[in-house]
């Protein structure tokens, strides 16, 4: 799957309003790369770009050989701020659709509920958990159907310090694993990684 | 195969529970149904001839009620993003939706439909038509009224943005449905009716996906 991920000369507008432009970056297998920058900078606009969901104005995103809308069908993970969870549906069942949807299995989302503490909440409704236990049960989702590349978006924000360490254990296995970690972030990554501050007039690495 | 039907049935069950699902609109059905004596009185004679004309006003008012959340939701809570990375084509994804919909509400309509009408003095040989063809056209309602859905993802007071587009796209089944009963009801041909409701139920299900498509590629970008 996935091994690179290479982004070139990209340049990225909203709403007719350039964000950034020249923004190049490399990440090869085991790398995480840490996005910085002011808040609307174009973190959150560049991991959707790499996720195929906004078009870039110019520039190039490849992941090595392998085709890019293989890439984004099947080899990536985005993680929002939004948790893309239903409020009205059991935790139990949004992770299991999740996990099918993403073609994984049943024991991968049992290991993946266990190893995040979310097994004895699976039977209450999304809207009973607090934000860092959602936030928790999307990481289950992540896991329950591994994919090389991560994109995570303030991925740490509703966790709490014990948390943001065992998470930070997680990030650590996936990228000893083979996987890529492309994550918006003002914390300081807990594994260690490259650093990119996005600024509008250009990007220093 | 499986997404799919994993899919759908996570669709219909949150259909069913959208906004109060079919329950909801078959009440909202039922309300307009009770206001139509109210207001052109109750004469049997006057209320029968316009029964089955009523019958499809109040189906496709019905059918607008939960359309608003069809992709709203999923767009709001983040589910729309994590659902396009997938290798299903997001067309597929669409009309999986859409059916989701069909059979959480417009089936309960098609089911109340005839009974409002023959307790408005319709005749009851009508009841298998007003069925049927309320049933077809709860296809075209569905697969519709997604684009205006799809459309209208993201604007602020989206569902009555919805409504205004969605109402022209509902002209052509309520003219054929309406028009088939009307037929059938005064002994003419009513087939016509009928195939054209088909027609465009068919063409509904084969386009709508696009339109939808596109739609919501555009609110995500």
């Amino acid at each position: 799957m996935i091994t690179r991920l290479e982004i070139l000369d990209l340049a990225l507008a909203r709403g007719g309003r350039r964000l950034f432009s020249g923004l190049t970056l490399n990440l090869a297998a085991g790398e995480a790369c840490a996005l910085t920058g002011r808040n609307g900078a174009g973190k959150t606009s560049l991991l959707r770009a790499v996720a195929g969901l906004i078009t870039p104005e110019a520039g190039r995103i490849s992941f090595g050989d392998t085709d890019p809308a293989d890439a984004r069908a099947q080899g990536l993970h985005l993680l929002g701020h939004l948790d893309g969870l239903k409020s009205g549906r059991t935790a139990r069942e949004e992770l299991d659709f999740w996990t099918r949807w993403n073609g994984g299995s049943g024991p991968a989302a049992a290991e993946a509920a266990r190893r995040l503490e979310i097994t004895p909440l699976l039977d209450l409704e999304i809207r009973r958990l607090s934000a860092g236990q959602r936030r928790r049960l999307a990481l289950a989702r992540m896991l329950s159907a591994p994919r090389p590349l991560w994109l995570l978006d303030e991925p740490l924000s509703p966790l709490d310090s014990g948390w943001r360490a065992r998470f930070g254990e997680i990030m650590a296995e996936h990228l000893a694993g083979g996987g890529l970690i492309l994550a918006a972030i003002h914390d300081p990554l807990p594994v260690p990684a490259q650093s990119v501050d996005i600024r509008a007039d250009g990007v220093a690495a | 195969m499986s997404a799919a039907l994993e899919l759908f049935a996570r669709e219909a069950r949150l259909a069913w529970g959208r906004g109060g699902g079919p329950l909801v609109s078959v009440g909202f059905y039922a309300g307009v149904a009770t206001l139509l004596p109210l207001a052109t009185g109750p004469e049997p004679a006057r209320l029968a001839a316009v029964a089955p004309g009523m019958a499809w006003i109040g189906l496709a008012l019905a059918a607008l009620l939960s359309l608003d959340r069809l992709f709203e939701r999923d767009y709001e809570d983040g589910a729309l993003d994590l659902i396009t990375l997938s290798p299903m084509p997001l067309e597929l994804t669409c009309a999986i939706k859409c059916l989701g919909q069909w059979v959480a509400t417009g089936a309960p309509l098609a089911l109340a439909a005839p009974i409002a009408a023959i307790a408005l003095g319709a005749p009851l040989a009508l009841a298998p038509l007003i069925f049927a063809s309320a049933l077809v056209g709860g296809l075209a309602f569905a697969f519709t009224g997604g684009i205006g859905a799809a459309l209208s993802l993201g604007a602020r007071r989206g569902g009555l943005l919805t409504a205004v587009i969605v109402l022209p796209l509902f002209v052509p089944p309520v003219i054929f449905g309406g028009g088939a009963l009307d037929a059938f009801a005064s002994g003419l041909p009513w087939r016509s009716g009928f195939t054209l409701l088909s027609a465009y139920a068919a063409a509904a299900v084969a386009l709508g996906p696009v339109a939808m498509a596109a739609a919501c590629r555009n609110a995500l970008s």
